[in-house]
C-alpha cells in the first residue's frame, strides 16, 4: 500500500510525493488511493467531479483502533482512529479513485458531500449510524439501519458483537 | 374408505348415507386444519422459498393454503420466514396481535428459530422471545419440502386438538421441531398422514 | 453532466427531506419556498406503507405524503432487516466469509460470494484457474437469469398480473434445480470461495443445461405475449417512474436503472472481470428511463445471459476448479485418509483459516441490480479487519422518492417494483 503509484510518481518521486488536487496519491494493489485532509475533502471531490468522476459509488468508514499493526500510510499522513473512505467512478475514462480521510476520535466530523453528489445521502447516514461519524451539512443525518433510539454505534470496534437481549419491551414475552 | 371409493366411482349416488354424524368439536378442528390461511410475513431469504412453495411447482393450494393474506385480520397462520431484526421485532408482535384467534406460528429457518449464524447485536435470537412458536422448520433456508412438512405437522396438531389445549394451558406454542426434508438423496415422506 | 443538474437534484433531495414527514419542525417546513406544508391543509395526509406490506418487496417501509391520490413526497425507511453482517464478517475467517455474504442479496447469492472472493484473491494476489473463472461466470449468469425471473414474477404480481407469478417461478425452479445439482443448495450456495469454486461441475452438466437453455427462450416469448405487448401492462408501466441520466448518476444509481435512462454502463463490458472480455453479449439500454424500460431491460438481459451461458458450455476449459495453492486450498478429500499432514492441513485451514497480507481493496461486479462492491481491509490476520459491501439496492433505493414524486399512489407500486430492491442487501 505504501508503494507509490508508478505513473503518478514519475519524475522527482524521491523528493516530492505526488499530489492530485492537493491530495497525496498512493496506490493499493494497483488501485489509486488519494489521502485527503478533512478540510479539503469537499473541494477535492468537486475538483475530481469536474475532471470527469461523475458518480460517487461508495462512502464507508473503518475503525482502526484495534488493528494488529500500524497500517502503512504515507509519511505525511497522521493516522487517526477512524478513516472515511469515498469511492469515485468516472464513466468517461472508466477509472476509479478512492479517497481516504483520517478522522480523529475526539472530533469525528467530516464535511458532507451532499452538495456535490446527492447520492451520498443514504451512504453517509449509514456511516453515521454505524460509526457515529458526523457529516456536517447533511440534510437529514439520522440513524438509517438501527432503530432511532438505539444506543451505540455497532461497527465501532469497541462495540461488542455478541448476543444482546431484546430491546423491545412492548409486550410481555410469551416464552 | 369404501365410502370415498364409491363417491369417486359413482358421484353422490355412490353414497350410502348422504349425511354424517359427529362431534361439533371435531368438525371445528377439521375445518380449522383444512383452511389454514397464512399471513404474508416474508422477511428474508426464507420468504423466497415460501413464495416458491406457493408457486407452480410445489403448489401449496393443494392444501387450501395458497391465499397468502395481506391483512393479518384474515390470517390464521403466521410463517415467520427469515431473520428477525431488533427493529422489526415490534412490528412482528403487532401483526401477531392483530391476527384473530385461533392463530398459529411457524418459525421458518434457523434465523427465525435461533438467530442462526447471526449471533450478533442486530438479530433477535429466536422469534419465540416475541411470539409463541408452534412448529420450528430447520434449514437455511428450509426448502419447500421442509416448509410443507412443517405445515402438515401443524395441521395434524390442529386437527388432534393438541395445539389448542397446549396453548390454552400454558399460553405457549407447541414448539414442535420437525426434520429437514429437502435436499435428500432418496424420496421422503412429507407429513405423517 | 453539468453542475446545474447536480445542484437541481441536490435541491430536490433537500426539499424532500425538509418535509414534516422527515421530522423537520412544521413551521420551518411551511416557510420553505415552493414547498407548502401547511398542517391545517386537511387534503394532505401522511400514509405509512410497510414494513409488512405485500408489494414493498420485503420489509421496506415508505412514508408517503399524499394529496388525494398524488404522492407529494416519499421517504423510504430501511433497516428492518438489518442483520449486522458487516460485523459478523469480521468474526469469520476469509474462507468462511462467503457463507455470510451469500445471505445478503438472497436472490443473487452467487454474486455476493463472487465479489467477496475476488476481493480476497486480489489481496492475496493469486490467480484462479481458468476453469474456475468460467464456472463462476456461467453460474453467475444463470443466477442473473433466476434473479431476473424472480423480478418478472414479483413485478407481475405487484401490478396484478398474478399469472406471471406462477410463470416466473416455473422457470426459476428449473434453474434452481440445476443449482441444487451443482452446489447442493437451492439458495445461499457458498459455492464460490476464495481460490475457486467449492466443487467441480457434476457429470453430464452440459445435457442438463442444454435442456434448460432450449426451453427458456420460448418461455420468454410467452412473457412477451403475456406482458410486453399487452395494452394494460404498457399503460401501467410506460411513463411511470421516469428518471433521466443526470439524476440517475447523481443519485448513484447503477444497473438496470442507470441503463434504462440510455446510459451505457455495464461493468461486465466496461471493467471486464472474470472472462467477460472473451464472450459475446450485448448491453441492453433503454430510452425513456421509465418502469417499462427497466422491465424490458431485465427481460432482454435474461436473453443475453442465455447467450453467455451457451458460450460457456462451448468453451468451458479443462483443468482445476480451484487454485492448487496449499496456502488457500484444503487438500483433496481422498488424501485426508492417507496422510497425516493432509489432515492437519485441512484442519488448520478450516479452523484458523489462511492469513491475508495487509492492505485494502475495493472490487466491484455487475450484479443483477447494479454495481455490487466489496471494500475489504485486512490487517494481516485470518479474518477481515473490515468488510463492507456496497449493495446496489441500498443506493438504488434513493431513487424511489424521485420515481414516486408527482405520480399517483398506484403507480408508486409499479415504480418501487421496477427498482427491484432486495431488502437483505439494503439492510445487510
Amino acid at each position: 500500500m505504501a508503494d507509490q503509484d508508478p505513473g503518478a510518481a514519475a519524475g522527482d518521486a524521491a523528493t516530492e510525493p505526488p499530489r492530485r488536487h492537493g491530495a497525496l496519491v498512493a496506490s493499493s494493489r494497483g488501485q489509486t488511493v488519494l489521502h485527503a485532509e478533512r478540510a479539503q475533502l469537499r473541494t477535492l471531490v468537486a475538483a475530481l467531479t469536474a475532471e470527469g468522476f461523475d458518480q460517487l459509488i461508495d462512502v464507508t468508514a473503518v475503525d482502526y483502533s484495534v488493528a494488529d499493526q500500524p497500517r502503512p500510510l504515507p509519511a505525511e499522513v497522521v493516522p487517526e482512529r477512524f478513516e472515511v473512505v469515498v469511492g469515485l467512478l468516472s464513466h468517461g475514462s472508466r477509472e476509479r479513485v478512492r479517497i481516504r480521510v483520517q478522522v480523529p476520535e475526539s472530533e469525528p466530523t467530516v464535511p458532507s458531500l451532499f452538495d456535490v453528489h446527492p447520492g451520498c445521502e443514504a451512504l453517509e447516514r449509514e456511516v453515521f449510524d454505524m460509526f457515529g461519524i458526523v457529516f456536517e451539512d447533511h440534510p437529514d443525518l439520522s440513524r438509517i439501519l438501527m432503530p432511532e433510539d438505539w444506543i451505540g454505534h455497532p461497527l465501532r470496534k469497541d462495540y461488542a458483537v455478541g448476543r444482546i437481549p431484546v430491546q423491545f419491551k412492548g409486550a410481555p414475552s410469551s416464552r | 374408505m369404501g365410502l370415498i371409493t364409491d363417491v369417486r366411482d359413482h358421484g353422490f349416488e355412490g353414497l350410502e348415507h348422504n349425511f354424517l354424524t359427529g362431534k361439533l368439536e371435531d368438525f371445528v378442528k377439521w375445518s380449522r386444519a383444512r383452511s389454514c390461511w397464512p399471513a404474508t410475513f416474508g422477511l428474508a431469504c426464507c420468504a423466497i422459498e415460501m413464495m416458491a412453495t406457493g408457486a407452480a411447482h410445489y403448489d401449496l393450494s393443494r392444501y387450501g393454503m395458497e391465499v397468502f393474506r395481506a391483512s393479518p385480520r384474515q390470517a390464521d397462520l403466521m410463517i415467520v420466514a427469515g431473520r428477525l431484526s431488533q427493529k422489526m421485532a415490534p412490528v412482528l408482535r403487532q401483526i401477531y396481535d392483530q391476527m384473530m384467534e385461533p392463530k398459529w406460528v411457524i418459525s421458518m429457518g434457523v434465523c427465525a428459530s435461533s438467530g442462526g449464524m447471526f449471533n450478533n447485536y442486530a438479530i433477535v435470537q429466536g422469534v419465540d422471545q416475541i411470539v409463541p412458536v408452534d412448529v420450528y422448520a430447520p434449514g437455511c433456508p428450509p426448502g419447500p419440502e421442509t416448509l410443507m412438512h412443517a405445515i402438515f405437522t401443524l395441521h395434524d396438531l390442529i386437527q388432534s386438538g393438541e395445539l389448542t389445549q397446549r396453548r390454552e394451558a400454558t399460553g405457549r406454542g407447541a414448539g414442535v421441531l420437525v426434520e429437514q426434508r429437502d435436499g435428500q438423496a432418496v424420496p421422503v415422506i412429507i407429513g405423517s398422514r | 453532466m453539468t453542475a446545474t443538474n447536480l445542484n437541481e437534484t441536490a435541491d430536490r433531495v433537500r426539499r424532500r427531506d425538509a418535509s414534516p414527514v422527515l421530522r423537520m419542525s412544521e413551521t420551518a417546513a411551511a416557510n420553505l419556498d415552493g414547498n407548502p406544508a401547511d398542517p391545517a391543509d386537511d387534503e394532505r395526509m401522511i400514509m405509512n406503507m410497510g414494513p409488512a406490506h405485500p408489494s414493498t418487496h420485503g420489509v421496506l417501509r415508505l412514508i408517503l405524503e399524499l394529496q388525494g391520490e398524488t404522492v407529494l413526497r416519499c421517504k423510504p425507511v430501511v433497516g428492518y432487516l438489518h442483520t449486522g453482517m458487516e460485523k459478523t464478517g469480521e468474526q469469520l475467517s476469509f474462507l468462511q466469509g462467503p457463507t455470510n455474504v451469500t445471505r445478503m442479496d438472497y436472490s443473487s447469492p452467487l454474486f455476493n460470494e463472487l465479489v467477496f472472493s475476488m476481493a480476497v484473491e486480489t489481496l492475496l494476489e493469486i490467480e484462479v484457474p481458468e476453469r474456475a473463472t468460467w464456472i463462476r461466470m456461467m453460474m453467475c449468469e444463470l443466477n442473473r437469469m433466476s434473479s431476473h425471473l424472480l423480478f418478472m414474477a414479483t413485478n407481475g404480481m405487484d401490478l396484478g398480473a398474478v399469472g406471471m407469478m406462477i410463470y416466473g417461478w416455473r422457470e426459476r425452479e428449473e434453474i434452481l434445480r440445476f443449482f441444487e445439482k451443482v452446489t447442493g443448495l437451492r439458495m445461499n450456495h457458498n459455492y464460490i470461495r476464495p481460490g475457486g469454486v467449492a466443487a467441480d461441475l457434476p457429470d453430464n452438466w452440459q445435457a442438463d443445461l442444454t435442456e434448460l437453455l432450449d426451453v427458456l427462450p420460448e418461455r420468454l416469448d410467452e412473457y412477451d405475449i403475456l406482458m410486453s405487448g399487452q395494452p394494460i401492462w404498457r399503460d401501467r408501466l410506460q411513463g411511470v417512474g421516469v428518471l433521466n441520466t443526470a439524476e440517475a448518476l447523481a443519485l448513484g444509481a447503477t444497473g438496470p436503472i442507470l441503463r434504462s435512462t440510455g446510459h451505457q454502463w455495464d461493468l461486465r463490458r466496461d471493467e471486464p472481470y472474470l472472462a467477460y472480455d472473451q464472450v459475446d453479449f450485448d448491453v441492453i439500454v433503454g430510452t425513456y428511463g421509465d418502469s417499462y424500460d427497466r422491465y424490458a431491460i431485465r427481460l432482454n438481459e435474461i436473453r443475453e445471459s442465455l447467450r453467455i451461458v451457451r458460450q460457456c458450455i462451448e468453451t468451458m476449459p479443462k483443468g482445476d476448479y480451484r487454485i492448487q495453492d496449499k496456502k488457500v486450498t484444503p487438500p483433496p478429500r481422498a488424501r485426508i485418509d492417507q496422510s497425516m499432514e493432509a489432515l492437519i492441513h485441512h484442519f488448520k485451514i478450516f479452523t484458523e483459516g489462511f492469513k491475508v497480507p495487509e492492505g485494502e481493496i475495493y472490487v466491484a461486479v455487475e450484479s443483477p441490480r447494479g454495481e455490487l462492491g466489496c471494500y475489504l481491509v485486512s490487517d494481516g490476520g485470518a479474518h477481515p479487519y473490515r468488510m463492507h459491501i456496497r449493495g446496489p439496492s441500498f443506493v438504488n433505493l434513493q431513487t424511489v422518492p424521485y420515481l414516486l414524486q408527482g405520480g399517483v399512489i398506484a403507480d408508486g407500486v409499479a415504480a418501487v417494483s421496477s427498482v427491484d430492491p432486495i431488502m437483505g442487501e439494503v439492510d445487510r
